[in-house]
């Protein structure tokens, strides 16, 4: 049985190409086929790292999602489900979280066994499996994630008719709505000079607490660990639309080289989201395996190596996007070390080791990959 | 210091023993070893004897069991009463009251009972127990009248007593047997019971009536499923692989035949006259030479040159066993178990040491079986139902030694299977091996364990295919339902999206679902089609909700011929599931 591949015209908008999908559908019924749709991949093996472009690129490699096969049937069914959602969405004109579409979709089937989504963590992949079918984005879909992140520094922007000035925010910081478009944010002016993106929201807060960034003239954003994907977005348009470097500073482990990873080539599952995330001019600041033998940290500090973390390192290790020599030397370096170390660890040397010392020296010395 | 004790002494003590004696003191040998078993032993003598005797005489038989309670505690009356050839008067003491006489022991034939100690030993036990010798009625034909006796038998010398010999005027059978004792025994119903061995019987013996009154005066009957006897077995000559030392040398000092080398090509099967000379010349004995000279000695280089390997002796004719069949042996299950899937398997006849041999195999599965036991298993011997030790007999080891896992059923590591399901084995052999002397146990012999085996797999592979299939058609119910709850939700999706009523698009989802769980289930069994499962004519598939519907009319009919519910094990004991039957 070889049909098709089911493509969608990138050039209708998204309300269009859901009834695209949705005629397509009732076509196939008629035609005796059995209804389906072409998922493309969001596997390893569906992305390839542009050595031109430096970014992570989805393939063409479609999965088939099939109503007439049990082990893809409800998926199938939740994949229209959700389409049926942003559908509602874009009519009423609303924009809701991805966790209020799951609520409008659920419910139980008729046999009163089973409901159309038996959690949270069944409808996001769900969603993004659309996006990528339909070829667009969760907000042209009118959807947004639970909103993570904050961001202090020398910089007004427009939120929704507001003007905010980021260097008034007090101790939080002005926290990153889940859609950062132009529609929404518009940057008016800055006086910075790069940008730091910091794993953790304690260091961030350290950070805030001591004015670095007033010192430093720098926007300091925190992304509470693997950033979402509205800092990703507002990352990406303020180093193109403020023309500003930027610092991506994480825990010395292989999730901290991952985040930076993602933050500069984009991710395996959002890889068709690279082009307008990823921001291949980003900077690995630190922590680097190599750091605490030059500042001179104590052992007592750092953490032993996992089996997780060993093997996610081999992993990372064969990544084509990890394969510079640098990076390579900085993970090898650890996995003999045997240890990792967060960056609470430079706490160590004093609290304002890190704002006084670390990083105006790491910035001074270019010491970074 | 002990007193020393001459050998004069010694003798005053020493006697002959009589078998009775001997009887009395090793009653476990004969199976009468509890209060239970006597009565079952007592009842599956009588019921083994009748059998043999109606069929050597080409008489369907209609045998009747009644069971009462005597006086006194633990004191049974048994009854069986035959519609076979009768007994000629003179002989009839020396069967009942004289153990080891009959005419099985000496002939090399399919029987049910083989060393003539059965019968004789209940009256004997009887007779032990009780005090009141077994009473006899028997009539050999409508033109002669009927009699009654009873038979004493005395202890010491084995020798049987007639008394009270009577001519009886008018007895309701034109020929039959009845046979009456009053035994110490128990009686309990369930597992090793006389229902259940009568039911086995009934399984077994699709061609006899058979009719039941326990001591409650309860009734059970059994009609015959099929018209016509078992093809009579005929006698064969020992062959030369199955005889032993001793038997070789009793053969050779009381045959009829002068020189040694006819002896061997007139007494034993499969030995040419040609072959009979060169065996006497291999063991160093002159051809001509008297059997009855031949010393112990050269009989022993007769025996191995025999048993040798060089020698080329072809295995023994096997028209001489008679096995149930593979239609009567379906009739008999259907008529004792209410079961959904019967198969059964004939295997053709195979020699264990010299000795013929065939088996057969019957299951039945599903209906009212319990799905949540392990497999019961009905094992026989030339038709006789083996209800003890279980766990040792080579029947049991060959069931379990099948992976039933292969045909769709659980089983645990050196178990039985579990599920709805009766392994029935039947050995027919000119001499059963049995592991004792009560004749409740195969010995294990491997041609007679790989048989069976082979014989089960082949009727497990066809259970296999049905189980399967049934598995199938539920699972292919379960898809469809899957596809169309999904399909609502697409439909109900699809509308949403596109503002339109979907009737037709519903409709269409609708059919596809419906043609794609049936062409998945017809694609999966192109190995094995239904028709031809159904048209194999060693299965019988009954249609539970048919049956119940057949079931319901035939008790308007004739309540009385409704084969009871197989016994339910109530006794049954987790710790011993080997010696579960």
């Amino acid at each position: 049985m070889t049909s098709d591949r089911l493509k969608i015209p990138a050039s209708l908008d998204a309300k269009a190409k859901i009834e695209f999908l949705a005629k397509k559908t009732i076509a196939m019924a008629r035609r005796e086929v059995d209804p389906y749709v072409d998922i493309p991949s969001r596997t390893l093996s569906n992305v390839t790292f542009s050595k031109r472009r430096k970014i992570i690129e989805m393939g063409d490699a479609t999965q088939r999602r099939s109503l007439f096969n049990l082990n893809q049937a409800r998926k199938y069914m939740q994949t229209l489900l959700v389409a049926r959602g942003c559908t509602q969405l874009l009519d009423e004109q609303k924009t809701t979280s991805i966790r209020d579409l799951y609520y409008m979709s659920k419910h139980t089937l008729a046999d009163g066994k089973e409901n159309t989504f038996e959690g949270q963590e069944e409808s996001d992949p769900i969603i993004e499996d659309l996006e990528v079918t339909l070829g667009a984005l969760r907000e042209e879909l009118h959807l947004f994630a639970a909103k993570r992140g904050s961001v202090v520094g020398p910089l007004t922007l427009v939120d929704a008719g507001d003007v905010i000035d980021l260097s008034r925010m007090g101790s939080g910081g002005w926290s990153v709505p889940g859609i950062v478009e132009p529609e929404t944010i518009r940057f008016v002016g800055h006086g910075a000079k790069f940008i730091l993106l910091v794993e953790k929201e304690a260091v961030w807060a350290r950070l805030n607490e001591d004015k670095f960034w007033k010192r430093h003239n720098c926007i300091l954003v925190t992304g509470q660990g693997q950033p979402p994907r509205g800092v990703r977005r507002l990352l990406y348009r303020m180093v193109h639309e403020l023309d500003l470097p930027l610092y991506v500073f994480v825990d010395n482990d292989p999730w901290g080289y991952y985040i930076h990873s993602v933050v500069k080539q984009g991710s395996i599952g959002l890889a068709f989201e690279s082009k307008r995330m990823a921001v291949p001019k980003a900077r690995f600041i630190g922590l680097s395996s190599f750091d605490p033998a030059a500042y001179d940290l104590s052992e007592d500090v750092s953490i032993r190596l996992n089996d997780q973390d060993r093997s996610r390192a081999k992993e990372i290790l064969n990544y084509e996007w990890f394969k510079a020599r640098a990076w390579q030397k900085e993970i090898k370096n650890m996995l003999s070390a045997g240890v990792k170390w967060e960056l609470e660890a430079l706490s160590s040397k004093g609290l304002s080791f890190v704002t006084e010392e670390f990083l105006p020296k790491k910035i001074a010395d270019r010491d970074w990959i | 210091m002990a007193k020393r004790v001459t050998a004069e002494t010694l003798s005053r003590r020493q006697r002959e023993i009589s078998v009775s004696e001997f009887f009395a003191k090793n009653r476990h040998l004969l199976g009468f070893d509890s209060l239970r078993k006597a009565l079952l032993t007592t009842v599956k003598e009588a019921v083994d004897n009748s059998l043999d005797a109606c069929e050597e005489a080409g008489i369907l038989p209609e045998i009747r069991v009644e069971l009462d309670a005597a006086e006194g505690d633990n004191r049974y009356v048994v009854r069986v009463t035959d519609n076979g050839p009768g007994i000629v008067e003179a002989q009839a003491p020396r069967i009942f009251g004289q153990l080891l006489y009959g005419s099985k022991f000496h002939s090399l034939k399919q029987s049910r009972g083989q060393q003539g100690i059965g019968i004789s030993a209940a009256a004997m036990y009887g007779q032990l127990t009780t005090g009141k010798p077994v009473s006899i009625v028997s009539r050999t034909g409508p033109r002669s009248s009927a009699y009654s006796m009873q038979v004493v038998i005395d202890t010491n010398t084995n020798k049987p007593k007639a008394v009270g010999k009577k001519k009886l005027d008018d007895w309701d059978l034109d020929h039959g047997t009845r046979v009456e004792l009053e035994l110490e025994a128990q009686y309990m119903k369930g597992r090793q019971s006389v229902e259940e061995f009568l039911h086995q019987v009934a399984v077994a013996n699709p061609h006899a009536t058979l009719h039941y009154r326990d001591p409650h005066g309860a009734e059970t009957d059994y009609v015959r499923g099929v018209q016509s006897n078992p093809v009579a077995p005929s006698e064969i000559k020992p062959h030369p692989h199955g005889v032993e030392l001793g038997v070789l040398m009793k053969m050779l000092q009381s045959t009829r035949h002068a020189t040694i080398s006819q002896c061997l090509s007139r007494d034993f099967s499969r030995v040419s006259p040609q072959m009979a000379v060169g065996l006497a010349k291999r063991a160093g004995i002159d051809p001509k030479a008297r059997p009855n000279t031949v010393v112990r000695k050269a009989a022993d280089k007769l025996y191995q040159a025999l048993n040798d390997s060089a020698t080329r002796i072809r295995p023994p004719s096997t028209d001489c066993l008679s096995p149930i069949g593979v239609q009567e042996l379906l009739a008999g299950l259907t008529r004792g178990i209410r079961a959904e899937f019967y198969g059964v398997e004939t295997r053709r006849p195979a020699v264990y040491r010299g000795n013929p041999f065939q088996v057969e195999v019957g299951l039945a599965w599903g209906g009212d079986l319990p799905a949540d036991d392990l497999a019961k298993v009905l094992r026989f011997a030339n038709r006789v139902p083996l209800q003890y030790l279980a766990g040792s007999c080579c029947i049991t080891k060959a069931v379990m030694d099948v992976s039933w896992r292969n045909y769709g059923l659980t089983q645990s590591r050196g178990a039985l299977p579990s599920g709805p399901l009766i392994v029935l084995v039947h050995l027919a052999s000119v001499w059963v091996p049995f592991s004792s002397e009560s004749k409740v146990a195969v010995a294990d012999y491997d041609e007679i364990r790989k048989e069976i085996k082979l014989a089960v797999q082949t009727c497990g592979r066809r259970l296999g295919q049905y189980v399967k299939r049934k598995a199938r058609a539920r699972s292919e119910a379960r898809r469809r339902e899957v596809f169309n709850l999904y399909i609502e939700e697409v439909v109900n999706s699809v509308e949403a999206i596109t503002g339109k009523d979907q009737k037709l698009f519903r409709d269409r989802l609708l059919a596809i679902s419906r043609r794609k769980t049936e062409l998945a289930g017809m694609l999966e069994e192109q190995d094995v089609s239904t028709d031809e499962l159904e048209a194999c004519e060693n299965v019988l598939v009954v249609d539970p909700n048919a049956e119940a519907l057949v079931a319901e009319d035939a008790e308007a009919v004739a309540t009385e011929h409704l084969p009871p519910p197989l016994p339910v094990e109530a006794e049954r004991d987790p710790g011993s599931q080997l010696e579960l039957v």
